[in-house]
Order: structure tokens, then sequence, then C-alpha cells
């Protein structure tokens, strides 16, 4: 469903991105690891198309369209979501009134009717309560004086409320206590689907005791340079990135 | 209206800006009859003779003249803008004949050409028109300098309400005017306001009577039309005991190279128990991206709330001018007074405005509420100068202030000056004030959801100033939404 290939990004004069394959079929979750300045955000914003972040080689295939030429919300219509490592505060517009703007854009987009007021209120509310976010915080403008951790849930109930064709979740876990890590993992697991593939990306292995992957790739300088099922995680977490390090 | 009405409507604006740039830049073909070019005695005398003015007012004018002479042009506020040459400029201009139009089928089509081109008072126009259905919003259109269209005047008679241009005022209602012009806003004011006293065009007089609520809101379309012709209307409403009226203003200027002076003056006058709200919606043309032409606003308006319980509320958007300077003011005489001011000012491009309240609280028991939102973008400068006056008689005054200011882009700037003078130590007074930056990461944060640029800042824009688009009057609201989004055309990236 999601093929990268040989992309290449340059940030800031700097190359970060030096080819780097992969491919995520839709159904799986697949974890990326790699130490600080692998590139892990940069990936995150060249698939949703920050700027800044532009590919200057290589090709990013969504259900064999191609995502490179797209805007940002054009992707997101095409069901790209990144739930981001530093969610941003949006002043003066409450949760609620966000994630109908954004809904409803999503749907124009494509060419859908308008999801109606009632629809979403109830659909909020539902997964509000899974995540344990309360109606009070709905009302409030989205992320506004939110703690690290509350942030984090409203992006997992961001991408629960837009069902996303492929979830990005970039550090997902950093800033978590334990309880709320339990909260957010369970959220993700709920959203594992046939018709959905995510990509978490993360520093450390404690996100995937909750959220098992089907395969764990290896990001190091720009590049996956390993492969494999969940023990690479572990293998990761004992060992540390040394020795690709020292390959690189 | 419902907050989602407001929010498509914003929307949908954004999306025409393309296509619609400033749709009031024109200006209209018609016969001009003006005052010669310069500011002298002469020139005093030629606009009072030309609205065959009684003496006692050519005099009061006069003295206003030879105060001005001795004032020195203010610059304590944060705007920067080249001399003025008050001698280059024509102070009076009015369509020919104009008093002579019976119905509005008589009127020069230009000017009915006017209004449709503006395109923001549709439903005024309707109105003008008498369309059936059409809201009951009166109208005092003044065009360029005289009135030349008022309705629903017989409607307004039968409660007793005045409502006409000034000079029909000052002919008509000698008494009225005399014994109220200049008793809030003295003619020794300020250089602006002793200007403005010293060669007045024309304006709107509305005069409601005791225990009388207006059955309509009573709307005015200013609107600047000849080359080079500074502006400089009079409003003066006299509110009597226990009565109501809330009054909108509006305006849009055609696009010019040379800078337009415009000096207005507002009176309010609220006596017992009455109540005034007083509504703007400001969009005269800021000037090219460069800061080249646009609008100097130089606004002196005022309200006194002489009885007691009476009540004063200010409401203004201003998007427009490349200069504002202005400072809607309550003076809370009366005993358990209140005044309010509640403002949105955009500036965009190079636009500067300097502008906020004054409240003096002289009575005892007296209230006052400012809510200030300011948003910058471009290279803009927004400043808000408020004042909160205590006097030393005024037991028990409370005042709250709110200033928020919102920065769009890294180029313009929002500073606030609040001054705080309290005079008796039962005050109670409180300030918040916010600044809040409009980010790229924003941005991107919300079109990553979905959602375009365009509709991303209309959002972020809208929930900045909702609480004083809900202070609008329903008719004024949708047009200020829009105005919000036509005005900060381009303020991204």
């Amino acid at each position: 469903m999601l093929a990268i290939d040989n992309l290449h990004v340059t940030v800031d004069g700097a190359d970060i991105l030096k080819g780097l394959t992969l491919a995520v079929p839709a159904g799986e979750v697949h974890a990326i690891m790699g130490p600080n300045g692998a590139g892990k955000s940069t990936l995150s914003y060249a698939l949703t198309g920050r700027e800044g972040y532009e590919a200057s080689k290589g090709s990013v295939m969504l259900d064999g369209v191609d995502l490179l030429i797209m805007s940002p919300e054009a992707r997101a219509a095409k069901g790209v979501f990144l739930s981001f490592q530093y969610p941003l505060e949006i002043p003066g517009v409450p949760t609620m009134t966000f994630l109908k703007a954004a809904l409803n854009a999503q749907a124009k987009a494509r060419g859908d009717a308008d999801v109606s007021a009632t629809e979403i209120l109830k659909r909020v509310r539902a997964r509000a309560q899974e995540l344990r976010i309360s109606p009070e915080m709905l009302k409030r403008p989205l992320n506004v004086g939110f703690s690290g951790g509350e942030k984090k849930r409203m992006e997992i109930l961001q991408m629960m409320v837009l069902q996303p064709r492929l979830a990005i979740l970039d550090e997902t876990d950093s800033g978590l206590d334990i309880d709320a890590l339990r909260i957010v993992a369970d959220g993700v697991n709920a959203l594992r689907s046939p018709d959905r593939a995510m990509l978490v990306i993360t520093h450390y292995q404690r996100l995937l005791d909750y959220i098992a992957p089907d395969k764990v790739h290896v990001l190091v300088a720009g590049r996956i340079v390993d492969t494999g099922g969940p023990e690479l995680a572990l293998a990761l977490e004992k060992d540390g990135y040394d020795k690709y390090l020292a390959a690189a | 209206m419902a907050k989602e009405g407001i929010d498509i409507a914003t929307v949908d604006a954004v999306r025409g800006l393309e296509s619609e740039k400033y749709t009031a830049g024109f200006s209209t073909d018609i016969e001009q009859e003006f005052a010669p070019k310069g500011l002298n005695e002469d020139t005093v005398r030629f606009i009072s003779a030309k609205k065959e003015e009684p003496q006692w007012l050519l005099d009061w004018r006069l003295d206003a003249f030879a105060r001005w002479k001795t004032m020195i042009e203010p610059t304590w506020a944060m705007v920067r803008y080249p001399q003025i040459d008050y001698q280059d400029a024509t102070y009076y201009a009015a369509p020919k004949n104009a008093a002579k139009y019976k119905s509005l089928d008589e009127v020069d089509p230009e000017i009915l050409e006017t209004y449709k081109k503006l395109g923001i008072p549709l439903r005024e126009q309707e109105t003008l028109l008498g369309v059936e259905g059409a809201p009951r919003v009166a109208v005092d259109a003044v065009f360029d300098s005289v009135s030349v269209l008022t309705t629903f005047k017989k409607e307004l008679a039968a409660v007793g309400v005045i409502f006409c241009s000034i000079s029909e005022a000052v002919r008509e209602h000698p008494e009225l005017v005399r014994k109220y012009l200049g008793t809030v806003v003295p003619t020794t004011d300020n250089f602006f306001a002793t200007l403005n006293s010293a060669i007045f065009s024309d304006g709107s007089f509305v005069y409601v009577p005791p225990g009388v609520r207006c059955p309509m809101e009573l709307s005015t379309y200013f609107r600047m039309n000849a080359q080079g012709s500074g502006q400089f209307e009079r409003t003066l409403i006299i509110v009597d005991k226990g009565a109501y009226v809330s009054y909108l203003e509006g305006c849009t200027a055609p696009m010019r190279d040379e800078n337009q002076l415009h000096a207005a003056v507002v009176e309010l006058v609220a006596m017992e128990d009455a109540e005034i709200k007083y509504s703007t919606v400001q969009n005269w043309w800021p000037g090219d991206c460069d800061g080249k032409g646009g609008v100097y606003n130089f606004v002196t308006k005022r309200g006194d709330c002489r009885g007691a319980r009476s009540k004063i509320s200010w409401t203004q958007v201003e998007t427009g001018s490349a200069i504002t300077w202005k400072y809607p003011s309550c003076i809370l005489r009366g005993d358990h007074s209140s005044g309010e001011f509640y403002s949105i000012a955009i500036t965009n491009g190079r636009q500067q405005a300097d502008t906020g309240t004054k409240m003096i609280h002289l009575g005892r028991n007296t209230k006052s509420r400012i809510i200030s939102k300011g948003i910058s973008a471009g290279r803009a400068q927004n400043t808000y100068r408020g004042l909160v006056s205590i006097h030393p008689k005024a037991a028990n005054a409370r005042n709250f202030t709110q200033c928020d200011s919102l920065l769009i882009g890294d180029r313009c700037g929002a500073h606030t000056s609040p001054y705080v003078e309290a005079r008796n130590a039962s005050a109670k007074l409180e300030h918040e004030a916010t600044t809040t930056k409009l980010s790229q990461d924003q941005l991107f944060y919300m079109r990553q959801r979905g959602i375009p640029e365009e509709e991303a800042v209309a959002l972020l824009v809208n929930g900045f100033v909702r609480d004083v688009l809900q202070q609008l009057p329903m008719e004024f609201a949708v047009e200020a939404q829009k105005l919000v989004a036509v005005s900060l055309e381009g303020s991204v990236g």
C-alpha cells in the first residue's frame, strides 16, 4: 500500500534521507527505529509534505498514487495522518470545531458529502471516552495549555476520528507516563485494520511492548539498514545502534 | 446567527480573495462642486455659506478655526506618515443639486451604481431600493459630503425619532444642535477634532426622545469619493431619558494614489437610563502593498453617559486605512453608568493602527469593560492605547480590560500601552493581556489534518475575534466576518 523507493531528502542543505526504501502493506504495523539524527522525523515530514522537506530523488506511492506532488492537505484527504512528536497549540479553535473542519475539508476534497454535526459529535465523544478525554477538554481550544500527555492523546483522538489510510506516529511515546502510554497504545491497537497501514517511529522499544509491530526497520544515516521481526527491537534495546553506526 | 454560519462566510470570503482583491477601488465620475483648494477663514465661510448656516454656527466654526491655527499636530501615537500639507487639499465637495432628490428614481444612476459596485451594503441597497422584505435598516447615505438619501424617515418620525443629516438638523432642529454640539468633544479638544469643528462638511444627526426604543437599527454608509478631498463628518447622537438606539456605521473608499485625510468627530449623549450601541465597520483603502496611498483616519469619538444608569457601547471592526488614530471613549458621568469598548483592529501590508479607548470614571458605581483584539500581518504595526481613569469621586468604580494581540508572520508588530489612573481607593481594576503568534508550524499542522491554508487562517482568526464579533448586530456580523478575511489577504507565507 505504501511504497517508498530510493527517497532522498535534503534539509537546509544537509542530506538527511539518502536512498530510503520501504514498503508497508495494508493491514500491517511497521516500526522504524533509529538513533537521534538518523532522519526519523524528516521521513514523517517528507511523507506529509512539510515545506522544506521536499524529495530531491525517489518516489513515495500510496495506493499507486504519487504523494510527492500533492499538497499537505491533499495528502491528508488521501488518508495520510501524522501524529506529531510535538503537537501544536491551536488558540481560539475548540477541538470539536477543529475536527469538524478537518473532517469536512477532507470530505470535500474527496468529493464526499459533509459529515453531519450530530454524527461528528457522536463519533468524537465515543472515542474521547476511550482515551479518557473529558467532554470539557473538547470544548477548549485544541492543545492550548494541555500537558504533553494530553496532547498525545488528542493526536490519537484525531487519528481515530479521521480514520486515515496511512497513520504515521512520530515518537508518540515521548513524554508519556506509563498509564498514558497504555491508553495511547490501546487507541492505536484499536485502529489496526486490514485497510490501514501504520508506521510507528520511535527511539525506544518501550512503545513496542504495547503495540506489537509486524516488522521493525532500523533507520541509520538516512537509510534502512536492517529489517526484522519484533525481536529486532528487543535486540536494539539491549545492544543499541553502535554496530549500525560503525558500518555507516 | 450560528457561529458556524460566520465561519462559513469567512471561509467563502477567503476563497474569493484571488478574484476579489479590493473591489471598492474605483472612482465615480459625478459632477462635483468643490471648495477652493486650501484652508483659511474663507474656506470656513465658503462651507458655512454653501450650507446656508445660521450666524451662530459660522461663529462657532470660525472660533474653532482660530483655535486650530494655534495648535500642533500630535505626534505621540505610534504611527509614521509624511507631513500633511493642509493647504494642499480641498475641504468641501458635494454632488450638485444634492438636496433636490425626491425619490430614488431621481438619484444619479452613478450613485446607485457605486453602491452596487461596493458589494458590501447589499441589504442596504435593497432597503434603499425599497425591495419588499428587505431588512428595515434606515440608511442615511453620505455620498461624499452631503447626505443625498434618507429612508424610513416617516416611520421614525411617527415615534419621534429624528434621523437626518446634520446640515438638515441645523435647519430643522437648531435648538437641539445648538444645545448639544461640541458638548462632548469641545472645539478645543484636540488638533483633529478642532479642525473638524471648523470645516465639517456633513454627517448624521440622531435624536431619540424620552422612553422611545428606536424601532430599527440606524445605519450610515460613509464613502469618500472626490479626488483629493478630505472628509470631515460630524455625527451627533442624543438619546434622551430611558431611550435606546443602535447605530451602525460602515465605510469603504475608492482607491487612489494620494493620501486622503479623514478627521471625523462623533459625539454621543446618553441621558438617564438611556442606552446607545454604536457599531463601526471600517474598510477604507489601506494603500497598496508598498503602503502608497491609503486613507489617513484621525477620528475623535466620544460618548457622554450624562445621566444615571446610562450605557454606551462602542464596537468597532477596523480593517482599513493606511493610518488609524482612533480612541472611542466614554465619559462615565452619571452614577451607575457603564461604558463598553469592543474592538477588532486588523492591520496588514504597511498599515499602521494606533487605537484603543478611554474610560473616564467620574460618577459613583460606574463600570467599564474593554475587549481589544489586535491582528497584525505583513509589515503592519498595531498599537492598543487605552486609558482607564478613576476620578476621586468615582467610588466603587470597576473596570475589566482584556487586550489580545495576534501576530501573523514575523515582520509585523503589536504594541500595548494601557494607562491606568486610579484616584479612588475603592476602585477595582482588572487587566489581562495575551500575545499569540500564528506560525507556519501551526498552519502546517492544520493542513496535515486536511484543512487548506486559507481556511486554517480563517479558523484561527475567527477564533481570535469571536467574542467581539458577537457584539455586532446581526446585519453587520457577516459583513465584518467577510472583511476580517479579506483584509488578511496575502498575510500568510
